[in-house]
């Protein structure tokens, strides 16, 4: 419309606008048709978005549960990798451990983007990202168990004693065969 | 933690890969350097030969007969002889052959004068042990065969110059005869064996040289008896003292018949002087004699008839007699004033005449002239010419010729007795910035050559050029710190009291200086350097103050004579100060304290069992009183089979009140039975050794507490019967007990018997545990074994919880009263080779895994991963002990020939092997003398923590700049690509 208006501002004589104002409150230069009530049309058209909105949101929180149940697959397949990885350190097994654990952290500190096309008012996100919450700290346990039968987490005393200095002792001896 | 142990796992991984740890080619001589030496020359002979070049053979006392180079005074070729192979003389026969006679008299040899092969060899059996000669008659032929004369052990032999067959023998039994001279007069078929008998009678013997015959036996007695040497003045007349010294006796045995005639020496020199012994010389007509102050030389005249000739106090030296024709004798004199020596050379019968008289700059480092060795030449003119060879008291060989020195050898080197280190001086800032520039331009001239190098563009001159480059890197030899702490001072002590400043990277030297304790005085007679120790090392003031070096040395050979401390600054060489002790030095012990200026306090023992405490300062008293009942030290009686134990108790109570020294009491002590042990060997380890931890990681994850403590000593003892020679003994009757004694407690930690075994035992000592090297008589071979100490108290510590939050007593400081509960494990390895000297690797952390540095008896260092003598290998191990890196047992030690650090080198007579920590934490820097020197770089772990040399940076840089070029021109051809797209 605006367009149209700059248009016509700069030379045109006339439009003609095909765009379709019923729905829209009146709220331009154009008065509605005689004997037209908007009020009622509105009213009229109620229940039928209701029930549109009801699909809209059924079908959000199907979407929800759905993504929500995805790391499910993701944890399947980390598992099968971790199994092929084997447990000896090397390259490929730290590569597979650091993205199973990394995976689930960055999907956890995603959670609210994942779930924000589903944000509406009726639908309950609750359970779907608890459920969401929950898969990925499957994961990231998943990863953790990785790390230890890796031999990687400081679980044993060995971990903590193997810098130690030694214990300092408090008398000294010399001596030996005389010069 | 975790991380770290990842790190170590791909550390060891990455080792474990490769265990060898050989060189390339090219770079032998990058990091390490091999000096050759030949000892304190006892005998010099000048080959006569008119053709090739001019050579000297040379006897020294580290029994090396070596021919060396005139013009430069390289060696030509060297044999070092046992170390009980002392060579008795040597000469050159028939002008292509060395002759030496060694051992006491009973081998002689024959080398090859070109090339030093041995042509034959001959062992001279005798009736009694004598003096030993060896005579090279010039025209005492035997059927057109030159022949030696060789007086050994009471015999005088006749022998083949060709072969070293025998060709006739005589035997001198009686009794008490005691050869003093052998006589072969020239032109003459005659030989006089002259000589004491029973300390007051004179003999001569005259033999037939064609067949041994005895002519003539003469006799007379001196009722005064005789002291010392004889010296001969003509063919038929001796020179002797008498026992009082103060009597000279010439004797003459003219046509066999004796007569001799005294003169007191008061009637020739007025001022009365003491005892005087003869200078041996073979200057025919003139003898010296010498007093405490005085030289003086004799003329004889005729029917015994003496004159002195020259009187002087300054210390001289006199060559043997060199004829130069049919009826001339030249010798050479040397004479000390101050920075100068003069030369002259006279002749025989003319005193008063000089035929030569130089002066040469003499370097008051090297102190007196202790031999001198002439030789002539014809010059051009045809007349003659002399160039002498002199050693000095520092033990170094030097040529004189025409007033100058043309060459120094400093064979000091070869008699190495104790070896420390120092840090160099820092850098400071304030370099040029031309020699910047320089140095970038040249940095960059190398780089790229190296380029060329690696991308294999380089013609063979442009590979030497690398090749020396990388040689003389200018970088190794710096007289700074570098960040790797691969340079440092080595500081040598050697037999001759001189102190040697070696620099790490080329192995030259930087300064030297004779210590002025070690000369001999009136208080000090014979002093002998004992000992280096470190003194002070600066580390807080590393910039202003130099760090200095305590030698310990003594007045005499036996224990109970008085010490010499003197303390030498290591960046000058200058010796800061010296003390004359009024107590002998039985002991050192370092002590681990330091006082402000970081010098450290020592405890010296004397004789009576007596501590006194260095540096005699109340801030070294004040310190050492706090730790007063901490301190104690034990003595190890070798001769007696005791190790003794003791504490400090109280002042001394001496005469004189002297606030340093302090009684001690015995406290233990562990007797060894005479009839069954006799103690071989001790070793502890060393004081300044580094150890990371004190836990083992092993297989699953489990820790083992090392028993890491200073003050274990541990003690090898064979069966008395057993301590001869390797085979002396059955496998019954021989044993090996090595002990691990607890030094402040006396405790026995552990006690293993080796039956069948027999020493020399060599160990080495460190961390936990100890390695030793012997002989299996039941196996024939040679073993070493390990023994590995545990501490069992601490493995209950396995609470992660209470190590996670710190909560134990792992690191809290312990006392060696509270018994420790130890467990051992050992294991024993059939090893190849038999040792002269073992070492380990040190490192600056003790992160890096450790090597074992084997000094082979083929005068060699061989690196054994320590990794092999591991008590917990097993024949299988299982899947994690694999893991840990345990080699599957086998029965004997390899060798593999990768790993010998000399690589294609030996080290000749190699007595101690060296290791120093580089300030990096992979590399350990080793030393090891013998004759030879020989310094390297080990990485017993790889250099995981820094490039290696041949890494290019040139490479590196020009792939980065190639990168950031292709980077910007692919994003500008994308731009413009894009941009086309867009106007389509």
């Amino acid at each position: 419309m605006e367009k149209g208006k700059g248009i016509m501002g700069s030379g045109r004589r006339w439009a003609v606008d095909f765009s379709d104002n019923s729905t829209a409150p009146s709220s331009r230069d154009i008065p509605d048709p005689p004997g037209f009530a908007r009020a009622s049309v509105d009213q009229d058209d109620s229940t039928v978005s209701r029930q549109k909105k009801d699909a809209e949101s059924n079908w959000k929180t199907q979407k929800a549960w759905e993504v929500a149940q995805a790391p499910f697959k993701n944890l399947l397949m980390m598992g099968f990798m971790m199994w092929m990885a084997g447990n000896t350190v090397h390259l490929f097994s730290i590569g597979i451990t650091f993205s199973a654990l990394w995976q689930p952290i960055s999907a956890l500190q995603g959670v609210g983007k994942v779930f924000e096309p589903y944000k509406d008012n009726k639908v309950d996100l609750l359970g779907p990202k608890l459920l969401f919450i929950a898969l990925n700290l499957g994961g990231l346990a998943l990863g953790v168990w990785k790390l230890n039968t890796l031999g990687l987490l400081p679980t044993h005393a060995s971990d903590w004693v193997s810098s130690l200095p030694p214990a300092q002792e408090v008398e000294y001896s010399g001596g030996g065969i005389p010069l | 933690m975790a991380i770290r142990s990842f790190f170590l796992f791909i550390l060891f991984f990455s080792s474990s890969l490769s265990p060898v740890f050989s060189l390339y080619e090219d770079q032998v001589g990058l990091m390490d350097w091999h000096q050759q030496y030949i000892g304190k020359v006892k005998q010099a002979v000048f080959s006569s030969q008119r053709a090739g070049r001019k050579r000297v053979v040379v006897s020294t006392e580290e029994n090396v007969i070596a021919s060396l180079d005139l013009r430069h005074g390289e060696i030509f070729w060297r044999h070092l002889l046992g170390a009980d192979d002392v060579i008795d003389g040597i000469d050159i026969g028939l002008g292509k052959y060395v002759i030496t006679l060694s051992s006491g008299g009973s081998i002689l040899r024959s080398w090859n004068l070109p090339d030093g092969q041995m042509v034959w060899e001959s062992s001279l059996q005798g009736p009694k042990h004598s003096k030993s000669f060896l005579l090279v008659p010039t025209n005492l032929k035997f059927d057109k065969d030159n022949v030696l004369v060789v007086f050994s052990n009471g015999r005088l032999h006749a022998i083949s110059c060709i072969d070293g067959e025998v060709l006739w023998k005589k035997d001198f039994e009686a009794e008490s005869f005691e050869v003093q001279q052998v006589i072969q007069p020239p032109g003459s078929d005659l030989i006089y064996v002259v000589g004491f008998a029973a300390s007051y009678q004179f003999e001569m013997y005259q033999i037939n040289a064609k067949n041994g015959e005895l002519l003539k036996h003469e006799s007379a007695s001196f009722s005064s008896g005789f002291s010392g040497e004889v010296s001969l003045v003509s063919t038929e007349t001796v020179v002797a003292l008498d026992s009082t010294g103060s009597i000279l006796l010439t004797i003459s045995f003219q046509d066999g018949k004796i007569s001799s005639q005294q003169t007191p020496i008061s009637n020739l020199v007025e001022d009365s002087l003491g005892p005087a012994v003869i200078i041996p010389s073979s200057v025919s007509g003139i003898f010296a004699i010498k007093t405490d102050a005085v030289t003086v030389f004799i003329r004889v005249i005729g029917e015994g008839k003496l004159e002195v000739v020259e009187k002087t106090t300054h210390e001289i030296a006199v060559s043997d007699a060199l004829s130069i024709s049919e009826d001339q004798q030249a010798f050479a004199l040397i004479q000390h004033a101050s920075s100068e020596i003069h030369l002259t050379v006279k002749l025989a019968h003319d005193w008063d005449g000089n035929l030569l008289k130089e002066s040469v700059k003499m370097d008051r480092q090297r102190g007196l002239v202790h031999k001198v060795f002439i030789n002539n030449y014809i010059r051009t003119d045809r007349s003659y010419g002399f160039r002498v060879l002199i050693v000095m008291e520092d033990h170094s060989l030097l040529l004189l010729q025409q007033g100058e020195i043309v060459w120094s050898r400093e064979d000091g080197l070869a008699s190495i007795i104790d070896v420390t280190t120092s840090e160099l001086p820092v850098e400071r800032n304030g370099v040029s910035v031309a020699k910047v520039e320089h140095n970038l331009f040249e940095w960059l001239k190398g780089h790229m050559l190296k380029l060329k190098g690696t991308l294999m563009l380089a013609s063979p001159e442009d590979m030497a050029a690398i090749q020396s480059m990388r040689l003389k890197s200018s970088e190794k030899s710096k007289m700074t710190r570098d960040h790797n702490g691969f340079r440092k001072l080595l500081i040598v002590l050697t037999r001759a009291g001189k102190l040697f400043a070696l620099h790490t990277g080329d192995g030259r030297i930087v300064w030297s200086h004779l210590l002025r304790s070690l000369h001999k005085s009136e208080a000090c007679q014979s002093p002998i350097g004992l000992n280096l120790y470190q003194w002070q090392v600066p580390h807080h003031h590393a910039m202003d103050e130099n760090p200095s070096v305590l030698v310990v040395s003594r007045c005499g050979p036996s224990s109970d004579t008085p010490g010499v401390l003197s303390f030498v600054d290591t960046y000058t060489g200058k010796e800061l100060s010296s003390l004359s002790l009024d107590h002998a030095v039985v002991q050192v012990i370092p002590l681990p304290y330091t006082d402000s200026t970081e010098q450290r306090l020592h405890l010296l023992i004397n004789a009576d069992k007596h501590a006194h405490l260095y540096p005699k300062t109340s801030e070294a008293l004040s310190i050492f009183k706090r730790e007063f009942l901490n301190i104690y030290w034990y003595s190890v009686e070798d001769q007696n089979g005791i190790i003794k134990g003791h504490a400090l108790k109280c002042k001394c109570t001496g005469e004189v009140a002297d606030e340093f020294c302090f009684d001690t009491r015995d406290l233990w002590s562990v007797v060894f039975p005479s009839e069954s042990e006799k103690i071989v060997a001790t070793v502890t380890r060393k004081l300044n050794e580094v150890v990371h931890t004190q836990a083992k990681v092993v297989a699953d994850q489990d820790v083992m507490y090392k028993y890491i403590s200073r003050n274990l000593l541990f003690v090898a003892t064979v069966a008395p019967k057993g301590s001869g020679e390797i085979g002396s003994v059955t496998p019954e009757e021989s044993w090996l007990v090595a002990y691990l004694i607890d030094t402040v407690t006396g405790r026995i930690l552990h006690r293993v018997t080796h039956h069948g075994s027999q020493g020399p035992v060599h160990a080495v000592f460190s961390e936990n545990w100890v390695v030793y090297h012997y002989f299996n008589l039941r196996a024939h071979r040679y073993e070493m074994s390990v023994i590995e100490i545990y501490d069992q108290s601490r493995a209950d510590n396995i609470d992660v919880w209470k190590l996670v939050l710190g909560k134990h007593n792992l690191t809290s400081p312990i006392s060696l009263f509270s018994r420790p509960e130890v467990i051992t494990k050992s294991q024993s390895y059939f090893f190849t080779h038999s040792l002269k000297a073992i070492a380990v690797t040190s490192t600056a952390k003790g992160i890096t895994s450790k090597q074992l540095l084997l000094g082979t008896i083929g005068d060699q260092v061989l690196a054994l991963d320590k990794r092999f003598l591991d008590p917990r290998r097993t024949v299988n191990p299982t899947q994690a002990e694999k893991e840990e890196g345990i080699i599957p047992l086998t029965d004997s030690l390899p060798i593999i020939p990768q790993s010998y650090v000399t690589h294609a080198l030996r080290v000749e007579g190699l007595r101690g092997i060296i290791t120093v920590p580089a300030k990096l934490e992979s590399t350990t820097l080793v030393f090891a003398h013998g004759v030879d020197l020989f310094f390297t770089q080990l990485a017993p772990s790889r250099t995981y923590d820094s490039l290696t040399e041949d890494f290019s940076y040139a490479l590196l840089l020009i792939t980065i700049v190639a990168l950031v070029a292709a980077i910007f021109v692919t994003w500008r051809l994308s731009e413009r690509k894009e941009l086309q797209e867009k106007w389509r």
